[in-house]
């Protein structure tokens, strides 16, 4: 199977660690061969999250600048950070509820504009999803679940071997049960958000 | 039950790098595990401090990696299999120890796991660990991948006891933290009571003894270099007259190199898994099919010279590179990109290089540091320390541990950092040698790793300093692991002891030791000038849990606080504090309440005294 290479970029906290854990859950279920690594040193202290995900027939797990087949960014900024990461048919979805650093918060620092940010990124690559899953996620009835709502528009570009059926199993035998239900709802919001 | 216990053999699950390690220990009947927490290493501990709490398997946080080796040492001494796990730089702290273990040797299995860290993702240098085989005349395994890390940790056992010595499993960061997919292997029930059969003149390591131990030591590396040869983790792949010889993870990124060059048929790869002794038999069969040769591994040109050196032995003028300008560096890690770029333009072969976009109309992306949580009680301490020093020109040596990012500004409160522990013995070297004060930083775990001997050395030789113990009250940096400090009680863990810090300190004869509340700033600038006043060696205990930890433990009472009115914007809070919780809206400063903890200390240091209590339902 060709290797199919995702990098989900996010701030500590965002839950990019279960989503990764979630996509390869259903991958393993499904058979689909997987390996991942992530990058979380000081994730509890306001650092970025990186996870690197390769599906299919590779033995490496991290990925290089410009190899990426997908990009899932959930905050704006970290989106644009990991561009590098891209080439131009990279499908890149990201998260449009800004998360400011804290440099910026106190004025050091100027967060870039939104709109332009989205013209960047639709320039230098294949395909923009742009959505607010922060929004979504509070429709879906839990604000902790924007990681969900990306994996759904991520399984709705049908980029990854990885189908939605399968991650949707996923979320029903390894996500906490008491958020199983909201988490297949935030899936569901994503997934129709990206079509 | 721990997930890790499943006792399914066959099945197969997704697993961390450092789950499959904990598991492969199980699998191989371990009795007895020891660790000082480290990253990337901190995972296997974790898991096998929880295992130990539902089956027989002994597992402690020792207070240092040397400790750590020490008991696992006499435990494998005793017959029991046992695993010692530490990061790379924790090897240095037990090197005393296993420089002449390695002349003791072991009855039972024992496994002691390095995890390096090239590119210090998380640490304060990139040493590659393989040098400690040469070092100790220890065998080294190294794993390729996840699968191979829970596979060679049985080996690794049995190879220990095949030699009667420790064996170091070397992992890197992108073992560690990697996620594969792993096939599950029966759980061995561990032999759990040992007994140690007398021997002095194979234990007690006068003069006499290790001469004696040395030579069987060098034996024992001949027999193990022959075991090397044999070795399944030393094989071939491939077929061809361009050779690659590569060890962990640099292994994966060749191999998809070569598979996306389409070159299997010219290259033949060496992937060395048993790493010390080298199989130099093998090496050599190697190189006399190649007419030119690639070293590719991270770090040091460790395999590169030892294969150049084989190439001489065996008559060899075939090329041979590894570590050089155009070639590969010995900084950092390396990547898949990078690996087939090198690989294609020393073979000579067309590689078309990734279409990385043209990013140089980007603007600037303000950074996102990792910086003290909201309500870090570290925060209200240095802050008190730098008023309480306003004016005198003092330096800040600084330690291992969260507190180390207090050399960030605003709060610029670090000014030297090597090592575990330096804090107290490089304080006292800065008091003699220069005529400025001196306050440093140490955090309660990283003092009872190494911080003692430094104050009892700056107590013994009358330096004049100050040291601040930022005692959190666990090993916050890591995840919170217990240290001797900690009340085990409130983890529902009994059995344990507890040290207490002021006594202790007390009784290593400080003779101005006060300790303070930092929430409390004004007591706490007091307390702090007096000792800083104080000629000779004063400490000061800053006690207050770490804010992460109290929230897991259910234990934060603080209610958020809010801008009031008041604010004149004079943003002392911001500009001093520099504590997360704070953003601006419409050029004023507000606190955001879903962050903030309440401790209070902002609005202690707001000159207006405009910030207050958030009003439960405002």
């Amino acid at each position: 199977m060709k290797p199919t290479r995702l990098i989900i970029v996010a701030v500590g906290g965002q839950g990019n660690l279960l989503a990764s854990k979630v996509l390869g859950e259903a991958a393993l279920m499904a058979d689909i061969p997987v390996r991942m690594s992530e990058i979380h040193g000081m994730a509890q202290r306001g650092g970025v999250v990186e996870s690197a995900m390769v599906f299919g027939d590779a033995r490496s797990t991290i990925i290089s600048d410009g190899e990426a087949d997908v990009l899932v960014g959930f905050e704006p900024a970290e989106t644009l950070r990991a561009l590098n990461k891209c080439n131009p048919q990279t499908t890149v979805i990201t998260n449009m509820a800004a998360l400011p650093p804290f440099t910026v918060s106190i004025g050091r620092g100027t967060y870039p504009d939104l709109k332009q940010l989205q013209d960047l990124i639709a320039a230098k690559t294949g395909r923009l999803i742009a959505l607010d899953a922060a929004d979504l996620a509070r429709t879906a009835g839990n604000i902790m679940s924007v990681n969900i709502v990306l994996l759904g528009a991520l399984c709705q570009t049908g980029i990854l071997p990885v189908t939605a059926a399968m991650v949707r199993e996923a979320i029903k035998t390894r996500t906490k049960a008491a958020f199983v239900d909201t988490n297949l709802k935030a899936f569901e919001l994503g997934y129709q958000a990206a079509a | 039950m721990h997930k890790l216990l499943a006792d399914q053999a066959g099945q197969k699950v997704l697993l961390l790098g450092n789950e499959a390690i904990a598991r492969g220990a199980l699998e191989a009947g371990v009795a007895f595990a020891s660790t000082y927490p480290g990253t990337p290493s901190s995972e296997i501990s974790l898991n096998l401090f929880q295992i130990a709490q539902e089956t027989d398997l002994y597992f402690e946080y020792s207070t240092n990696e040397k400790v750590a080796l020490e008991v696992a040492a006499a435990a494998a001494n005793s017959g029991l299999r046992s695993m010692c796990m530490m990061k790379h730089v924790g090897v240095n702290v037990a090197a005393d120890a296993l420089m002449t273990l390695a002349y003791v040797g072991t009855r039972a299995g024992l496994v002691i796991i390095s995890a390096d860290d090239p590119y210090m993702f998380s640490s304060q240098n990139e040493q590659d660990n393989r040098y400690y085989g040469k070092l100790s005349g220890l065998p080294i395994l190294e794993p390729s991948s996840v699968e191979e890390a829970k596979a060679m940790v049985p080996a690794a056992f049995e190879l220990s006891e095949t030699l009667g010595e420790p064996v170091i499993l070397r992992t890197t960061t992108r073992i560690n933290h990697s996620n594969a997919v792993v096939t599950l292997g029966a759980l061995v029930p561990p032999r759990t009571k040992g007994h140690f059969e007398k021997d002095p003149f194979s234990y007690v390591t006068v003069p006499a003894v290790s001469r004696r131990l040395h030579a069987r030591l060098l034996d024992n590396i001949t027999r193990a270099e022959a075991l090397a040869e044999e070795s399944p983790y030393n094989f071939e792949e491939g077929g061809g007259s361009w050779g690659i010889v590569c060890n962990g993870v640099s292994y994966t990124y060749v191999a998809d190199a070569i598979h996306d060059l389409g070159i299997e048929d010219k290259v033949r790869i060496l992937r060395i898994g048993f790493s010390h002794p080298l199989p130099a038999e093998r090496i050599g069969t190697f190189l006399a099919a190649c007419e030119k040769v690639l070293v590719v591994e991270e770090g040091e040109p460790y395999l590169e010279e030892a294969v150049k050196a084989f190439a001489q032995e065996k008559g060899l003028t075939l090329p041979i590179k590894g570590k050089g300008q155009a070639l590969f560096s010995r900084l950092y890690e390396f990547d898949p990109a990078m690996v087939r770029r090198i690989l294609a333009d020393y073979f000579g072969i067309d590689c078309p290089p990734p279409s990385v976009p043209d990013l140089s109309d980007v603007p600037e992306i303000p950074q996102r540091p990792p910086t003290l949580c909201a309500g870090c009680s570290h925060r209200a301490t240095f802050y008190a320390v730098k008023k309480a020093t306003e004016g005198l020109d003092v330096i800040h040596p600084s330690d291992i541990g969260c507190y180390t990012l207090g050399f960030l500004p605003p709060l610029s409160m670090g000014d030297f950092v090597i090592c575990m522990g330096a804090s107290t013995g490089s304080a006292g070297g800065f008091a003699q040698a220069t005529d400025q004060k001196v306050v440093s930083f140490i955090g309660d775990s990283t003092f009872f790793h190494s911080g003692i001997p430094g104050l009892i050395n700056a107590v013994f030789n009358n330096h004049d300093l100050t040291l601040i113990i930022l005692d959190n009250r666990t090993t916050a940096m890591t995840g919170h692991q217990p240290n001797p400090g900690v009340d085990m009680q409130e983890l529902n863990l009994d059995g344990y002891g507890q040290v207490a810090l002021e006594p202790l300190v007390k009784a290593i004869g400080v003779q101005h030791v006060t300790t303070i509340r930092p929430y409390q700033l004004k007591k706490s600038i007091a307390a702090i000038r007096e000792a800083v006043t104080f000629e000779g060696v004063s400490v000061v205990i800053a006690e207050e849990k770490c804010a992460l930890y109290a929230k897991a433990l259910r234990q934060l009472r603080g209610k958020p606080f809010q801008v009031s009115e008041r604010c004149r914007n004079h943003r002392d809070c911001i500009n001093d504090l520099g504590c997360p919780a704070f953003y601006l809206e419409d050029d004023r400063v507000r606190i955001d309440a879903d962050i903030c903890i309440g401790c209070a200390l902002c609005a202690q240091v707001c000159p207006e005294n405009a910030i207050v209590p958030l009003k439960s339902k405002s």
